[in-house]
């Protein structure tokens, strides 16, 4: 006997949200056997990764939270994805933003409240353009391979911002390597009173429609669509493909930066070694799951947000390992994709008798 | 000097030790055209796994064979998801990479560090054979005395190696002249994993006896790129990971002289990471990849 996946013809409807459910159910099910490992029950844990955050308010504003910075780092994965440009270095740019944000932070003090924000969040965004601008042009200029470079880059990133908390920024009151608290005048507004949503959660929607905009609605998008397609169909067309790789690229890397300016100058309002939480590894996650659409990177960012919340929770009530929602994530990514291709196949078993005749 | 010159080449092979494993286990699946991204994940999960066995069974040769279990079943899955299925590539080996790190952190968390603790072993010791050179790791010597001509003959040299590197470039032509495409791109991408693990397992079996989180820290792209670097030569490949351990080595060195106290020591560790995308810049030009590279393969 022997299995060989043929192309199916058609597919019923029916199949694709029937994967997915089992790619999910399969995620729980070995998530259930890392929590059964660990001493913990299954079932509550369960229930308190994906469910008990939506049954409570503070549960579900933390929610939002987590998910804020994944909102950014999905769009951004998303737009570079869709132009072809693999740029799995969302980590670093999101930290580059960071490094920009603090900067701002630390030395904009008595401004009004709205230029604070503005520099802050400009600063990320061009700390996160810049890290993206020498893979960017490597790739443009020499045609050098971005998925390397991207990911070298990522630890570099971690490495200036321990080096600049051990170093320059340490803490002047703890002499912990983490900065000083920045100014007020660059803290974003609080959008949910008594909560910690602010204003970076609004800006990652804004963000989302206008990728959404741009990319399906505009000219540019086209091109950068096409690119993203057919490079070579579309470079004897005449599209400019380096120019659309660069400028995608220095978006994308923009956005993941005014992802860690959010986190800064929104919940952090400091940098700290684990400013990042994965983030930018996570959005190439969440821009997958969501099949590189912009709308779907801001439901599968808000449902990973319940699912950080939610683990949260269950290792608390249970003492479970929090990292079980990385898992999770990880895990849903490589069955979610699987199942994906698997609707578009059906499994034909042969035996040794009917291969004779194939 | 001559101890500052000796000591910075005896540290430059120990750091080369897994940069070269993993970037000879990259080769050998990227010959037979898949990207393996998984590269940083499996060297993690090996790590983990090796040091864990190891401390249960008091046995370095157990977790070593279990490091090596490790990285064939996540070679397996990965070759599954990209060969049978057609996953894009990146998006699988990213996952794998994803998947066993959070894997591994999840199990450390349950195994050893729950209560504050720490696994470790007492690693391997250097095999002294005079002069700091030639005090090294049994699996330092392994490496460039068996695995770096193993792996030239294999690829170059064996029936297998003209197989991989057939559907590496042509696999249509391959499969009419009777190749098995997924059977060969399965052997090259579970040959590559176990170097990939032993590079793993060589971190926290040898070269540190401890497992921390983020313990292969980057090693993983750095040996990805020396691929490209060595433009998928063996010879090449070498000098790309003896370039960047020298530069690690010296700025080892570097931080121990008084006009570098200064320097945050994080800015020294980061040179070696730039070190290797100047030489991507350099001579990564017009490289030539595999003719299949990421491209999955389906009979019509």
């Amino acid at each position: 006997m022997k299995a060989r996946f043929v192309l199916r013809a058609s597919t019923p409807w029916w199949r694709g949200p029937l994967l997915i459910a089992a790619a999910a159910l399969l995620t729980i099910l070995i998530s259930a056997i890392m929590i059964r490992w660990a001493g913990g029950a299954p079932i509550p844990a369960v229930r308190y990764m994906f469910i008990s955050p939506l049954q409570s308010r503070f549960g579900f504003t933390e929610s939002l939270l987590s998910a804020t910075p994944l909102v950014f780092t999905g769009a951004a994965v998303a737009i570079a994805f869709r132009a072809g440009y693999w740029n799995i270095g969302a980590e670093g740019q999101l930290l580059a933003g960071t490094i920009g944000a603090t900067w701002v932070g630390l030395h904009a003090e008595s401004l009004p409240r709205i230029v604070g924000v503005t520099l802050i969040l400009l600063a990320g965004m061009l700390f996160g353009a810049l890290w993206a601008l020498t893979p960017a042009l490597l790739r443009t200029r020499l045609g050098i391979d971005e998925v390397v470079t991207t990911l070298l880059l990522n630890p570099v990133a971690l490495l200036i911002i321990t080096g600049l908390l051990n170093g320059p920024w340490r803490n002047s009151e703890s002499g912990f390597p983490d900065s000083d608290v920045i100014a007020d005048s660059t803290k974003l507004w609080i959008i949910w009173p008594n909560t910690r949503v602010h204003f970076g959660l609004a800006l990652g929607i804004v963000i989302i429609g206008l990728c959404w905009w741009f990319v399906g609605k505009m000219s540019g998008g086209l091109k950068l669509r096409a690119v993203g397609l057919a490079p070579n169909a579309a470079r004897i067309a005449g599209l400019p493909v380096e120019r659309t790789l660069l400028t995608t690229a220095l978006v994308s890397g923009g956005i993941a930066g005014l992802g860690g300016a959010s986190e800064i100058a929104g919940v952090a309002h400091q940098l700290t070694t684990g400013i990042s939480n994965n983030f930018g590894y996570t959005g190439v996650i969440v821009a997958t799951l969501a099949a590189l659409s912009f709308i779907g990177a801001l439901l599968v960012a808000l449902m990973f947000g319940v699912i950080t919340v939610g683990s949260f929770s269950a290792s608390r009530a249970l003492e479970i390992p929090s990292q079980i929602g990385q898992l999770v994530q990880a895990v849903l990514l490589i069955t979610v994709v699987s199942a994906l291709v698997i609707q578009k196949y059906r499994i034909v078993w042969t035996t040794k008798k009917s291969e004779g005749r194939k | 000097m001559i101890d500052v010159t000796e000591e910075i080449i005896s540290s430059s092979l120990r750091i080369a030790t897994p940069l070269a494993l993993a970037a000879l286990g990259e080769l050998v699946t990227e010959k037979s055209g898949v990207l393996n991204l998984g590269v940083e994940g499996i060297m993690y999960g090996s790590a983990f796994v090796g040091i864990a066995t190891a401390a249960q069974t008091g046995s370095l040769t157990a977790g070593l064979i279990a490091a090596l279990v490790s990285g064939a079943l996540a070679g397996l899955i990965f070759a599954f998801t990209t060969v049978t299925l057609g996953v894009n590539q990146h998006v699988a080996g990213l996952g794998m990479t994803l998947l066993m790190i959070s894997l591994c952190n999840t199990a450390n968390r349950i195994m050893f560090t729950a209560d504050g603790g720490q696994v470790r072993v007492d690693p391997w010791q250097p095999l002294n054979f005079g002069g700091p050179i030639f005090s090294q790791y049994l699996l330092t010597y392994a490496t460039f005395l068996v695995a770096v001509p193993f792996v030239w003959w294999l690829l170059w040299k064996s029936g297998l190696g003209l197989k991989i590197r057939a559907v590496g470039e042509n696999p249509e032509a391959a499969d009419v002249a009777g190749i098995g495409v997924a059977k060969t791109r399965y052997t090259a991408i579970i040959i590559g994993s176990l170097f990939m693990a032993l590079a793993g397992a060589f971190i926290t079996l040898a070269f540190v006896g401890t497992f921390t989180v983020n313990i292969i820290n980057g090693r993983g792209w750095v040996a990805l790129a020396l691929v490209i670097f060595g433009r998928w030569t063996i010879g090449r490949l070498l000098i790309g990971a003896a370039l960047f351990s020298l530069v690690n080595a010296g700025q080892l060195q570097l931080r121990l002289l008084p006009s570098f106290a200064d320097v945050p020591f994080e800015i020294l560790l980061a040179l070696p990471f730039l070190a290797v995308i100047v030489g991507l810049a350099i001579s990564g030009r017009n490289v030539p990849y595999p003719g299949a590279y990421l491209k999955p393969y389906k009979r019509l």
